[in-house]
Parts: C-alpha cells; sequence; structure tokens
C-alpha cells in the first residue's frame, strides 16, 4: 500500500545504478556537520568531566557518534530530517513528561525534598541546643598560620583551652587580659577586635567538636556548646532525644512516635499509588471533580467549536475572487491575535469589571459578569473566542488557498449550490488539513490555564467551599490544590497531571481514531 | 448583493475585534494614566504614558523589548526549520515506524510543557552550574526550551499540507536526478512558501505571548521578556496607578507582530498548487 511509484521506481534502479559522484554540496555539507559536531563536543565536554558527570559524558559522546554516522552516510534518509527536532523534543519535552511521571509516584514535596540521610541531617541540625550546664566560654579569634582557631577561657576555673576544627585541648601558658580575654598565647597570633570583625563569616561559620556536641561563637566574644537533642541511632533506625522515639516509617518517608505523630522533616520515598488514589478518595479533590471535568470539556469544546466556526466564516467570506478591501479586513480580523495575549486577559477582565468596566459602561447595566457562575462561564468562554479565532482564521486562510479553485468552480458548474459546494468540497478537504490542529486546539484549551488564571482566577466561588470555583478548570484546580496554601506536593501535583493527560489522551485518541480514514486518503 | 451580506459579516466580526484594542489605546493616551479614568473613546490625548514608560528605571522596557523580539525571531524561524524536515519525512518517505512517530508526537503535544515546569526547574538547576550560558536568565536557555515544544503542532500543520502538494512533482524531480535535499530545498520548500509564512507568524506570536516558562526562567530584570515584565508593572497594588504605562507597553508590544505580519501578508499567495500541475 505504501509503495509509492518513487520507492518502486528506486528499488529496482538502485542495483545497476552507479554510484553517484560527490558533488561540491555533498562534501560542504559534511564538513559542516562534522565542524559543528565537534564545536559542540568542544563547548560540552570540559565541564562534565569537571563535575566528573561520567553517565552524561558517555550519553553525550554515543549521540555525537550516533550524529556523526547518520550524516556521513548516505543511507537512514528519512532519520536524517527527523532527528535534529526530535533532539530537542526528548531532551526538553519527553524527559521532564517522563521525569514528572515517575514523580507521581513519589511523596517529593515540602517536607519531602531530600534523601533520608539529608533529612537526618536536618534533624539533628534543627535541634541544636545550648547544652544543659555546659559553660558559656569566653572567645578569642586566634590564627595558627593561617588557619583560624578559638581560644576558649572557661569562666569559672580560668582554664584556657584551643579550639580547631579537630576539638579541643587544653593550652598551657596563654596570658589572659583584664576582660577575661586571652591577651597572647605561644605560637599563635591573637586576633584584635577590628580584625576578628572583619573575619566575622569565618568566625560565625567555625565549629569545634567536643563529645556529643560542637562549640559554636555566639558573636565574636562569647562561645557556647550545643548539643542536638534529637540523634539518629543507626541500630534501630530510629531518632531519640527529647523524651522520645520516633522510628522511621519507610512508606510515609516520615520519623514517627508511639502516638503515631512525625518530625516535620521527612524524606523522599515511592508511595506507589497513593497519590492516586488520593485524587479519587478525597472527598475534597474528588467531589467535585466530575463538576470540573464537565465544564472543563464544555469550555474546551466551545472554546475549540466557537473559533474555528466564527474564523473559518470570515475566511470564507475574504476568499472571493471579487471581494475588495481584503488586506484591511485580514489586518482588522488578525489584531487580536498580534495583541500580546496575557496582556489582553488582563485588559478583559477589567472590561467586565462591575464598577468601571467598559462592558457595564455600554450597556448600562450594573452586572458583575465574572462575579455570577452563568456569566463567568459565557464571559470566559467570550474572552477565548475573541483570543482564538484569529488563529483560525489564519490557518483556515492558509488551507483555503492550498484547495484548488477548479474544485468549487467544477461544483458550480455541475449546478451545487453554493452551501452544498462548501458541504460537500471545501469543507471535507479543509478538514483534511485542520483536523489535526482542531484536536491539538482542544487539547490547548482543556489545559488552558492563563484563559482562567488572568481572568477570574476560577471563580467566583460559592460561600460553602472556597476549594473549587464555577470556571475552574481541572488545571487551575489542582494547582490551586498542590500549590495553593496548603504547601507544596510536587508529587501529588504530578499524580494529577497524570490524570489530566490520561483524560485529553483518551478523548483525543477518539477523535483521532474518527478521523483516521479521512487521513489515510492522503497518507 | 452577496458581496454586500459578506461586507456587513466581516465588518460585524472587526468592530468584536477591535473594541478592546480600542480601548487600550484610549488607556494608553489617557492623559491621567489610571484604570478608572479611561473609557472607549480617549476623552483627551498624551503622551505621558509613553515617556514615563521610557524614562524608568524599574521598568527597562527597551532592553525588554530587545529580549522578546530576539527570543521571538530566533526560536521562531529555528523551531519553523526543524519541524519543516520532520513534516517532509513523514509526508513524504515511508518507514518503519512512521505512523508510531504521528502518534507520539500528537500525544506528547497532549502532555502541556509547563506541566512538567518543577521537573525542568530541577533540570536547569544543573544546567545553570554546568553550562551557565545556557541556564537560568540567559535567552539561550530559553531558546532551547522553547524548541524543544517546537516539533509537535507544527510538524502536524506542515504535514497536513505538504500532502497536498503534488507528488508527481518531486517524482519528476527525482526523475531528473535531483537528490531528496534538493528536492526538499528546490521544489518543496519554494512550493510551500505560504505555509511557512503563516506558520512562521502563528510561532512568533506564540512566543512574545508565552509567560509561564519565561517567568520562570527570567529573574533578573535586564534578561525578562516583555510579558514577564509588563506583568510585573500592574501586578498588586500597581494594578490602577500603571495601567496607562501598562496599555501603552500592550500597544509597543504589538508593533513587532503587526509587522510580522505585514512583512508575510505577501508571501500568503492565492493560487498555490491550482497552477503546478494540471488534469
Amino acid at each position: 500500500m505504501s509503495l509509492d511509484v518513487r520507492e518502486a521506481g528506486r528499488a529496482a534502479a538502485t542495483p545497476a545504478r552507479p554510484r553517484r559522484e560527490i558533488t561540491t554540496a555533498f562534501v560542504v555539507s559534511r564538513i559542516a556537520v562534522l565542524a559543528v559536531t565537534a564545536a559542540i563536543l568542544l563547548y560540552a565536554v570540559p565541564p562534565l568531566v569537571a563535575a566528573e558527570s561520567w553517565t552524561a559524558l558517555a550519553l553525550l559522546c554515543a549521540a555525537a557518534a550516533a550524529v556523526a554516522c547518520l550524516y556521513l552516510t548516505r543511507r537512514f534518509v528519512p532519520a536524517k530530517y527527523l532527528v535534529p527536532g526530535t533532539v530537542f523534543l526528548l531532551a526538553f519535552q519527553v524527559f521532564p513528561v517522563a521525569y514528572t511521571v515517575t514523580t507521581a509516584f513519589t511523596n517529593f514535596g515540602d517536607g519531602h525534598r531530600g534523601s533520608k540521610a539529608e533529612a537526618v541531617t536536618a534533624i539533628e541540625a534543627g535541634s541544636v541546643r545550648q547544652a544543659p550546664g555546659s559553660p558559656e566560654y569566653g572567645l578569642t579569634p586566634a590564627l595558627r598560620g593561617e588557619e583560624l582557631v578559638f581560644l576558649l577561657v572557661d569562666p569559672k576555673t580560668k582554664q584556657v583551652s584551643l579550639g580547631t576544627a579537630d576539638g579541643l585541648t587544653p593550652l598551657a601558658g596563654a596570658e589572659l587580659g583584664l576582660t577575661g580575654k586571652v591577651v597572647a598565647a605561644p605560637g599563635l597570633t591573637v586576633l584584635k577586635a577590628p580584625e576578628a570583625a572583619a573575619r566575622a563569616a569565618d568566625i560565625s561559620a567555625m565549629a569545634v567538636p567536643t563529645d556529643g556536641g560542637l562549640i559554636k561563637a555566639n558573636g565574636l566574644s562569647r562561645a557556647v556548646e550545643g548539643r542536638a537533642t534529637l540523634t539518629y541511632d543507626a541500630a534501630c533506625d530510629c531518632v531519640r532525644g527529647d523524651g522520645g522515639t520516633w522510628a522511621a516509617d519507610e512508606e510515609q518517608g516520615y520519623f514517627v512516635n508511639a502516638r503515631g505523630e512525625h518530625l516535620a522533616q521527612g524524606w523522599q520515598v515511592n508511595v506507589g499509588l497513593d497519590n492516586f488514589a488520593r485524587a479519587l478518595t478525597d472527598r475534597t479533590i474528588s467531589g467535585y471533580f466530575l463538576g470540573v471535568l464537565g465544564w472543563n470539556v464544555i469550555f474546551a469544546l466551545a472554546s475549540v467549536l466557537g473559533t474555528f466556526a466564527l474564523g473559518m466564516a470570515v475566511a470564507l467570506a475574504l476568499h472571493h475572487p471579487r471581494m475588495r478591501g481584503t488586506k484591511v479586513y485580514r489586518i482588522a480580523v488578525i489584531l487580536p491575535y498580534a495583541m500580546p495575549s496575557f496582556a489582553m486577559l488582563l485588559v478583559w477582565r477589567d472590561l467586565f469589571n462591575r464598577d468601571f468596566g467598559l462592558v457595564n459602561q455600554m450597556l448600562g447595566a450594573h452586572v458583575d459578569w465574572l462575579g455570577e457562575p452563568g456569566t463567568a462561564r459565557l464571559g470566559v468562554i467570550l474572552v477565548n473566542l475573541w483570543l482564538g479565532f484569529p488563529y483560525m482564521f489564519l490557518v483556515t486562510t492558509g488551507a483555503l488557498q492550498a484547495i484548488p479553485r477548479e474544485l468549487t468552480e467544477a461544483a458550480a458548474i455541475d449546478g451545487a449550490t453554493p452551501w452544498r459546494a462548501f458541504r460537500r468540497v471545501t469543507l471535507p478537504l479543509l478538514l483534511v488539513a485542520l483536523t489535526p490542529l482542531l484536536i491539538s486546539s482542544f487539547a490547548f484549551n482543556f489545559n488552558n490555564f492563563n484563559a482562567i488564571a488572568l481572568t477570574t482566577e476560577g471563580g467566583p466561588f460559592p460561600a460553602a467551599s472556597p476549594q473549587v470555583g464555577s470556571t475552574d478548570l481541572l488545571i487551575t484546580y489542582t494547582f490551586r490544590l498542590a500549590f495553593g496554601a496548603g504547601g507544596a506536593q510536587f508529587g501529588f501535583a504530578a499524580a494529577i497531571s497524570v490524570f489530566i493527560f490520561t483524560i485529553v489522551a483518551l478523548i483525543s485518541a477518539v477523535a483521532f481514531r474518527r478521523t483516521r480514514k479521512q487521513e489515510e486518503v492522503y497518507a | 448583493m452577496k458581496l454586500a451580506l459578506r461586507h456587513v459579516f466581516v465588518l460585524a466580526v472587526c468592530a468584536f475585534a477591535l473594541f478592546p484594542i480600542l480601548f487600550v489605546v484610549s488607556a494608553a493616551i489617557n492623559p491621567l494614566g489610571t484604570l478608572a479614568s479611561t473609557e472607549l473613546l480617549p476623552t483627551g490625548a498624551s503622551p505621558a504614558n509613553f515617556a514615563n514608560l521610557f524614562a524608568s528605571d524599574t521598568y527597562p522596557f527597551a532592553r525588554w523589548f530587545f529580549n522578546s523580539v530576539f527570543i521571538a525571531l530566533v526560536s521562531s524561524f529555528a523551531s519553523l526549520l526543524l519541524s519543516m524536515f520532520a513534516a517532509y519525512a513523514f509526508s513524504r518517505m515511508r518507514f518503519a515506524g512512521r505512523r508510531a512517530g504521528l502518534l507520539a508526537l500528537l500525544l506528547i503535544q497532549m502532555f502541556p510543557q509547563f506541566l512538567a515546569i518543577v521537573t525542568i526547574f530541577m533540570i536547569f538547576t544543573e544546567v545553570t552550574e554546568l553550562y551557565p550560558a545556557f541556564g537560568f536568565n540567559t535567552v539561550w536557555g530559553l531558546l532551547l526550551l522553547y524548541l524543544g515544544g517546537a516539533l509537535g503542532v507544527n510538524t502536524w500543520l506542515m504535514k497536513g499540507f505538504l500532502d497536498t502538494v503534488p507528488k508527481e512533482l518531486d517524482e519528476a524531480a527525482t526523475v531528473d536526478g535531483a537528490t531528496h535535499a534538493q528536492i526538499f530545498w528546490r521544489v518543496i520548500m519554494p512550493l510551500v512558501t505560504p505555509i511557512l509564512a503563516v506558520t512562521a507568524l502563528l510561532a512568533f506570536i506564540g512566543t512574545m505571548s508565552e509567560f509561564l516558562m519565561a517567568n520562570v526562567f527570567l529573574r533578573d530584570p535586564g534578561s525578562k521578556t516583555l510579558a514577564v515584565g509588563m506583568y510585573g508593572m500592574i501586578a498588586g497594588d500597581h494594578r490602577n496607578a500603571n495601567f496607562g504605562m501598562f496599555a501603552a507597553a500592550t500597544l509597543l508590544t504589538a508593533v513587532p507582530t503587526v509587522g510580522v505580519f505585514l512583512w508575510l501578508q505577501k508571501y500568503i499567495v492565492s493560487g498555490l498548487t491550482a497552477g503546478a500541475v494540471k488534469g
């Protein structure tokens, strides 16, 4: 079926045909490919070597080798045309999306950002308190060679100790001043106040380890010993201290005590289908799910059909040999599309404003357009129609120009009315070219975050449930649930994204299947 | 008579299309420069909003303008070429995985890139460390990201139109000894110039208005695009007071897109394939 004349001809001719001569263009294009590949390698390799990312380096080299092979040989012709775009598609769309999908099976988010070891470090560091009964040392910063050290004076015993990054050792022969600070010490350069102030950052970063604690500077002349009140015990895989024991729960990614309370800091774990189950069983989330989904489908359908109908009508009206002024009309109709859409969405919100909005001004009404569910829904569809129909006008104009005028002329000669000629000749041909675009447009509007977020922000909200508004799409709704006041829950947000993806993919697959026969005529 | 009806219809649509723009014009030349004082028809005219816009240090409008036009031009041309290559392969060649590839493109396109914004952010945090020239706050990093989303819709659009260009033309070229590259550059490309023009325009406008990813990517005031910068202009308390400046900026932002449209207008010629193949 797919073997066309050209391929059949080539298949028969190839064995007999002598090797094609090497042209200048052939040589130049090959040199260009090699040069670009080499340049990219030269730029990209050193940082990877420095960072010791051997996997990435191997991947890069393999890709470069594959590209060089691909473009130096005469074979794999389709791949030559597909690879450039595919590389970008894989790196910046497929990979992030796949990464997002895997995130949907984890609890990644606030409180669960890092690994378990990072969580333990954070818990221990967060629980450091001044050790009970420990002295508040007098601190004198000093230099041993170039190394910063602490000279610590016990306030009761006046015993001087040397604190370094390795630990605390008693120091003999130090000379104490009247204020209790060290004035001089053998082999050390004592820092005077201005010198110490200049090194304030180093001093506050310095920590002297002791048994079970750390001595840290408190200002420039005091130092205290702090102890972590919570410590991790690898033997029982738990955190002890503060009169409690929190055992690691690998399913939740938290340290949990006997009463079921957990420490604030957790770690990222695989939670399986929990996120998906929560979306379906959590009442606040699933309760309105169907309602939002229904409105979402209506919004997307109304947007696509409305913009297509209006855009095509204008394109057909202008597509007439004796039509005058088409240039001016075209510019006027295209203007909404040329305006920056995000700015115009914000402008439309003001047009609908109850108190000084232009719509009320012109109608002499006092309606809170975006404050009532019905008018708000009509409003956002109207705004989307305004934003979207010029695009449909443009693509329909392009498609109309690719349809030979002879076809409609022939239909007219055969006695078809203009309406019949449109229904039976023009529209089917338009749909062949535009159906994939209509499907994409549907998918786009199904997730048209800006159209809602910049106008109604999902509102108006019923007083009983501030969680979900009348114009909320699935995407704005879930963004609020996941990124709203409750904190970032990326794993859960990713799970909802997967739901949205599945719904759109299903609807589109059905639509695509229905048009497949049509498409195969040309494929 | 029928022509008159066409005119009436198109005029009505034009009125619908133009009235919000008229409002923006009115706001831009409104001497008071606030939202509350703006009406549909200008009540007075003054260039004060434009002057304020260019005098402002908080909002480096000229810099944003350059950034936006540069990103939009480069990314629309590059993505056009990439998807044109792919469309040529899908339309004219038969190979294993062709149908799967077309379907995959359609499916991938349905998962909006910005749903993956968290992971994109994490990926580019790495990239910024390794290659600062392609990281955050650079136009090149943002360009790479935009090219990633280029293949889906454009490829389908152009494949659709390549399918309507008669195959007899490249068969004739093949018989004359042309290579696949020569057919692509010498036969196909000139024939599809109108749709290339349309697609370039769509890509240009889409990139000029792209907000979400640019907002994550460009945090440094000097590297911002118009969309990101102007959003900040009327955020929060500035909404009413800066509306005149915002409207002026909106008008100036529309200038390059309208300009590109007028420039490409002549390429959108009618009767493209009608003359190429007779019978």
